[in-house]
């Protein structure tokens, strides 16, 4: 028995001919971030939807603290404690802000919603609310449109459900995405806080903050996992400088 | 007071005034006018839970409709008849009186929308409207061909079923039924709306993925949104019934469904008073240009392609501007 609280154990799935997830294993110890960095298309997005159960895989297995969840959808998953970021910010657009940061708080509570009392009165699920909305600093946008917010701001709230949901694993797919450097720096300080109350499985194409925050960074290639490893000795890796940090400098 | 209130204020005590109006001028046809539109409005409100909040395009709601109208004329019926409906293993017998019939067709409504909508609702788009239609055709066909209740001629109620302490063949006291029913209906469909569950259902119709992320089943939430609001529909069908004292097949029909949507689309989707809007409109447009031409319909379709086109909120949303939807604060 390890101490990973997620555990991936040779997940394979393809589209046809092309390999999207090639026999991947990685694991999720508690209190670090795991960064997973690959090019466009290595198949990143792919394996997070495997992990959060939205996507089936051809092979292999899914382990969450101990259990083996890979037969669970996205909705069992989720109860037992994956808190998932996506990559395109997936929001009920025509809720506020804070609307859709209670449903976070509501689903935490892992039972069937009410259907008679006013929700938005529930001081209990307003405050896990506010509390996750201030922390990633939209606390003076709760009253907003989720429509109306900026695309940095919409990846802000992402992260805000996710924090409602108080997980015990983050699932984080390129929440830094559209940021901008300001916004960028804010929610590194705030990812490498976050990661003492649940490890984060990061996938972030932001090479700077990736070196930054990670502790074990993967790289992932055609669907493959060539590497894993400390910034350090990824950096160092010859491997992967050939097949994606040299090809990102070129860019 | 918001805008959207306003109007929803101005709706209900107009919705008074015009059969009091014609109780002062002894008008009793314009009062049953009034009471068909509260009772179809009810209707549309039940469907507005499932199709404004839920996002659920059921073109089955005649279903509901149907059998909320044959649970009060079959209990007539029989009570008429002074035959039972069974003798054995125990004995049930017809009945006149409101409150029972309503509780049936609560009951019977809810359970069907509890077997149709497990199965309907795993599908979705056009395939849920499919399903759906065809769940509400199959009472239609049945009820035609089951000759004990009337089959395609179908069934009077010969007086209207009564209600404790009320003259329900009194025009007026019948509308103050229906109208008390209606406002209980508008009442539970807010409760709903702001509740958990009407949060995560709203959040469901606009982004599955993000309700079961937080660990919600959407299923779940649209199956009980449906039994809801059939039930709704259903009681809607057995006032139906007493108002024309008549029930037949065409409840059941694909037309009734369209009929309710109609009033939930053109009175606004998902605002509270939308059908109650819709519904006025429409039966002022029967009464109005059906006097003019037999093919009014017409109209009316250029009128709902107007609405869908450049008044997505319907009339409510004309009036009370954007947003109001679920009605959170
Ligand atoms: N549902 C799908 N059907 C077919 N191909 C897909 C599907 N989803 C992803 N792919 C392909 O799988 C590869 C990996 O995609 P993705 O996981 O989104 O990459 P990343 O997130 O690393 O950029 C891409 O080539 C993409 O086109
Ligand atoms: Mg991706």
């Amino acid at each position: 028995m390890t101490e990973s609280l997620l555990d991936i154990r040779g997940i394979s799935k393809s589209f046809g001919a092309l390999k999207a997830s090639d026999d991947v294993s990685l694991d999720l110890k508690q209190g670090e971030i795991h960064a997973l960095i690959g090019p466009n298309g290595a198949g990143k997005s792919t394996l997070i939807a495997q992990i959060a159960g939205s996507l089936r895989p051809d092979s292999g297995e899914v382990w969450l603290e101990g259990r083996n969840v890979t037969h669970h959808d996205t909705v069992a998953r989720a109860n037992a404690g994956l808190g998932r970021t996506f990559q395109i910010s997936s929001l009920a657009m025509e809720d506020t802000v804070l609307q859709n940061a209670v449903l976070g708080a509501l689903g935490a509570r892992h039972r069937v919603p009410g259907v008679w009392r006013p929700v938005m009165r529930d001081s209990d699920l307003r405050a896990t609310a506010i509390e996750a909305l201030r922390e990633v600093g939209l606390e003076e946008f709760a009253h907003f449109r989720t429509a109306d917010l900026s695309h940095g701001q919409r990846r802000q709230l992402e992260v805000a459900v996710a924090l409602t949901l108080r997980p015990h694993v983050f699932l984080m797919d390129e929440p830094m995405a559209g940021l901008g450097a300001e916004g960028s720096a804010i929610l590194v300080e705030f990812l490498r806080n976050l990661k003492s109350r649940a490890p984060i499985l990061l996938v972030e194409h932001d090479m700077d903050a990736v070196f930054q925050l990670a502790d074990r960074i993967s790289v992932l290639v055609y669907g493959r996992i060539i590497a894993t490893g400390s910034p350090d000795e990824i950096r160092a890796n010859r491997e992967v400088r050939e097949a994606y940090l040299g090809e990102e400098d070129e860019e | 007071m918001r805008r959207e209130t306003l109007i929803n204020t101005v709706l209900t005590l107009g919705l008074l005034a015009v059969p009091l109006a014609a109780w002062a001028m002894d008008e009793p046809y314009t009062i049953t006018l009034a009471t068909k539109v509260v009772i179809l409005a009810l209707a549309g409100v039940g469907l507005n839970l499932a199709l404004g909040l839920g996002g659920l395009v059921s073109l089955g709601h005649a279903m509901f409709f149907g059998i909320g109208g044959y649970a009060a004329g079959i209990l007539a019926s029989h009570a008429q008849s002074y035959d039972p409906i069974m003798e054995w293993p125990f004995l049930i017998e017809g009945t006149q009186s409101m409150p029972v019939i309503w509780l049936l067709a609560i009951v019977v409504s809810a359970l069907v929308a509890l077997a149709t909508g497990a199965l309907s609702l795993r599908t979705s788009g056009v395939y849920f409207i499919m399903i759906t239609l065809a769940f509400g055709q199959m009472f239609y066909y049945f009820t035609i061909s089951w000759p004990a209740y009337g089959g395609e001629d179908g069934l009077s109620i010969y007086v209207r079923d009564r209600f404790p302490g009320l003259n329900t063949l009194d025009p007026m006291h019948f509308f103050g039924l229906c109208f008390a029913l209606l406002m209980l209906g508008l009442f539970i469909v807010a409760r709903i709306s702001r509740s958990g569950f009407g949060l995560a259902l709203n959040a469901a119709r606009q982004n599955e993925a993000r309700v079961r992320a937080v660990g919600i089943e959407p299923y779940r939430l649209r199956l009980i949104a449906f039994v809801i609001s059939g039930a709704i529909t259903g009681l809607a069908g057995a006032l139906y019934a007493d108002l024309n004292r008549f029930v037949s097949p065409v409840m059941f029909s694909w037309q009734t469904s369209g009929e309710i949507m109609i009033f939930v689309i053109l009175g606004g989707v998902a605002r509270l008073f939308g059908p109650v809007a819709g519904a006025a409109l429409f039966i002022i447009l029967e009464e109005v240009l059906g006097g003019v031409s037999d093919y009014w319909h017409i109209y009316l379709g250029a009128l709902l392609l107007i609405v869908v086109l450049f008044a997505r909120g319907g009339l409510i949303g004309l009036l009370a501007g954007r947003n109001g939807g679920g009605g959170h604060d």
